[in-house]
């Protein structure tokens, strides 16, 4: 296989200043995909997953900062382009799907024109042929009726449906790179699995590249190529979506299938994860941000983190891994 | 058996759209007859009761009318017909925007789908819990204090968090600030839209487990609106299918998820993401095109066109909710 690295996301760190202090966000945080790849990124809420896909989409919040790493996209560096460059980039050849729908569209303009806007800004088409271009783009993420519903403003429809008129705008332009960000909570599994194809779709046709965030594992075993798993601001594992389930090497990992309900399980039978994130911003983080939750630890963990390969395209970074 | 808390009887909620254009037309060609504007039939005709400390699951494709359904029951919104009964007493017609006020608004609570949305930003967590015991139970001081304390304890939620505000908060920890606030005033049923759609699955085992044991403390009833068939599965007692506004299923959950019978239950249960290939075999994909919910034809089945198993029957009789079995209703010809 010659995979070819659309991204490549290397020692990422990310600082946030607040008034209580400077939070360690991210740390050496590094990850590829590959051209017609989709990458899912999974681990509890608050892990950095949203921050990730900002600093790569260079939209992070005024008090972020990055400390250190690159994110090479076709040769260049996006974390080193100037707000010009990538703000150029962002419309055509990056896209990306935010985790609240309602709030980032437009509420005061109809749902077909906001499509078309996008159509005609960054894909490509002229004013004339953009609301049927629209209209397709509607049937394909499957709203009903979609002459008519073009027309529908943001609040006459569904919560559902606003995130499909989101996946749509994100996917007008066959961006090469998706960052998706939890993009079908909303949606129930079949039209779920209607999205998944039409992700599916453009990787094969145009070799985009995902990365897709979310929280539901069998959806990312099933749909994604491969399984990135974070934990408090670093990659704890990663690997394809059936090794994983079937092997997870990280003790994160194994906890997190196991709150994950499946077929056969009782709702008693699930267990939550015990203790919390730790707080990152002391100064003294150890390590493995994992330690004080881990029941696995060794002296050893104290020490740097190493990075064993333990397969196919799997990794993992802990010093007792199951 | 016994009566039930909530009796829903042909309930109906249909929107005009486009009205505005409507209006401007009406008045510059006043001399032409008017068409009648376009009606979206967003919840047509839903029957149903749920028992006092029941669990009722409502799942369906999204945009098929749950959140109006639940808004309706709530009275957020009017109906456009129909009847909602809460212990024998009609809701229907009270109206949305005097039900703030109303005695019976202590007895139906909601959580809404997105927590941190719902909670008012200037609010700490203890003002957004104490509020609705304030105006609902007319409690004060030290009283309401002690009670959105005990609230706290009872949601699992550290009581040095209560004088955080929202954006302090974590997903999970905003999701119980808003069970707490919905439970304090003890209703008998309690709303559930997506609560648990934004959390990751460790905060959601907790979540859930907590509503099962609230359910078995205060015997409460709940309506849970949810995407995900494994946790409706393990939470819920009886299931409610919705497709393009009416329901089309409803059973006991493990009959339901055992033995669908409405073609789209079927095809939705085998939607459900599987990390294994194998047990992704005989999987159901729908084609075809959805009908739209805009002035829908009344003498065609609603999922004519992308059922599998459609005939031309179909498309000239809308088939009814009927018994299929002890416990069970299906809306399909040949199920
Ligand atoms: N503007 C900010 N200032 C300070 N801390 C921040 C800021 N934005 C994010 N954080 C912190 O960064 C961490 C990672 O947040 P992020 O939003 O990436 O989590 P996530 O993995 O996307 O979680 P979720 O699943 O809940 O969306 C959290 O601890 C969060 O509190
Ligand atoms: N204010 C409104 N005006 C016009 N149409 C509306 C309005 N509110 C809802 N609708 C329509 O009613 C239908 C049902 O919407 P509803 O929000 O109840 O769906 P839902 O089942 O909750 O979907 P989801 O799972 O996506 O949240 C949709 O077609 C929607 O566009
Ligand atoms: S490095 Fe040590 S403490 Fe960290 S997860 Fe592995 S075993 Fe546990
Ligand atoms: S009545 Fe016909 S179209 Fe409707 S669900 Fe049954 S078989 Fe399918
Ligand atoms: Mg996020
Ligand atoms: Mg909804």
């Amino acid at each position: 296989m010659t995979a070819v690295p659309a991204l490549s996301v290397e020692d990422l760190s990310v600082e946030f200043r607040t008034r209580s202090g400077v939070v360690k966000v991210l740390e050496h945080v590094g990850f590829s995909v590959d051209k017609g790849e989709t990458v899912a990124l999974v681990g509890e809420s608050g892990s950095g997953k949203s921050v990730t896909a900002f600093a790569v989409m260079g939209i992070l919040d005024a008090a972020g900062k990055v400390t250190s790493g690159r994110a090479l996209f076709g040769g260049i560096d996006l974390l080193a382009l100037s707000e010009h460059d990538l703000a150029e980039q962002r419309g055509r050849e990056l896209s990306m799907i935010f985790q609240n729908p309602r709030t980032a569209l437009n509420p005061i303009r109809r749902v077909g024109r906001q499509i078309a806007d996008v159509l005609v800004r960054h894909g490509g088409a002229t004013r004339a042929d953009a609301p049927r271009a629209a209209i397709e783009m509607l049937k394909r993420v499957r709203i009903p009726d979609p002459e008519r519903r073009a027309e529908a403003y943001p609040f006459e429809l569904s919560g559902g449906m606003c995130q499909r008129i989101m996946i749509a705008i994100a996917l007008a332009c066959r961006p090469a790179l998706l960052i998706a960000d939890e993009p079908t909570t909303g949606l129930d599994v079949t039209t779920q699995a209607v999205i998944m194809d039409l992700i599916g779709e453009l990787a094969g046709d145009s070799g985009m590249a995902t990365i897709f965030i979310t929280h539901d594992l069998a959806l990312a075993a099933e749909y994604c190529d491969r399984i990135v798993v974070m934990h408090a601001g670093h990659i704890v594992e990663a690997a394809p979506g059936r090794e994983l389930f079937a092997h997870p090497r990280h003790p994160y990992s194994a906890k997190l299938l196991a709150a994950t309900p499946g077929e056969t399980v009782a709702l008693e039978d699930l267990a939550s994860i015990p203790g919390g994130l730790p707080d990152l911003r002391r100064p003294d983080l150890p390590a493995c941000r994992y330690s004080g939750r881990c029941e696995r630890r060794l002296d050893q963990c104290a020490q740097p983190l190493p990075q064993h390969t333990v397969g196919e395209r799997h990794v993992v970074a802990c010093w007792n891994p199951l | 058996m016994t009566e039930a808390l909530l009796d829903v009887a042909e309930l109906a909620k249909r929107f005009t759209i486009g009205a505005k254009d409507g209006l401007l037309k009406r008045a510059t060609s006043f001399r032409k007859p008017v068409a009648p504007l376009p009606q979206l039939h967003a919840v047509d005709e839903v029957s149903f009761t749920i028992g006092r400390g029941e669990t009722v699951g409502l799942v369906g494709e999204s945009g098929c009318g749950k959140s109006t359904l639940v808004r309706l029951i709530n009275r957020l919104l009017d109906p456009t017909s129909g009847s909602i009964r809460l212990g024998g007493v009609e809701l229907a017609d009270f109206k949305a925007r005097n039900f703030a006020a109303n005695p019976y608004r202590a007895r139906i609570q909601m959580v809404f789908q997105d927590a941190g949305d719902s909670l008012n930003p200037r609010y700490t967590a203890a003002d957004a819990i104490a509020d609705p015991v304030r105006r609902l139970k007319k409690m004060s001081g030290a009283e309401l204090a002690a009670r959105v304390g005990e609230l706290a304890d009872m949601t699992g939620l550290p009581r040095e968090l209560l004088s955080r505000f929202p954006h302090q908060l974590s997903g999970g920890q905003k999701a119980r600030v808003g069970i707490a606030r919905a439970i304090a005033v003890e209703p008998e049923l309690l709303i559930l839209d997506e609560p648990t759609a934004a959390l990751d699955v460790s905060v959601q085992v907790v979540i859930l487990q907590l509503l099962q044991q609230l359910k078995r403390e205060l015997g409460m009833s709940y309506l849970f609106v949810s995407h995900d068939l494994n946790v409706v599965r393990l939470l819920c007692d009886r299931v409610l299918v919705m497709y393009l506004g009416k329901v089309v299923e409803q059973g006991p959950a493990a009959e339901v998820f055992a033995d669908p019978k409405h073609p789209y239950t079927r095809a939705l249960i085998s939607a459900i993401p599987q990390a294994e290939p194998e047990q992704r075999a005989g999987r159901l994909r729908l084609s075809g095109e959805p009908r739209s919910p805009i002035d829908p034809d009344p003498t065609v089945c609603r999922f004519y066109g992308r059922c599998p198993k459609g005939t031309p029957r179909c498309a000239e009789e809308m088939p009814l909710l009927r018994p299929a079995g002890a416990a069970r209703q299906v809306a399909c010809h040949f199920a």
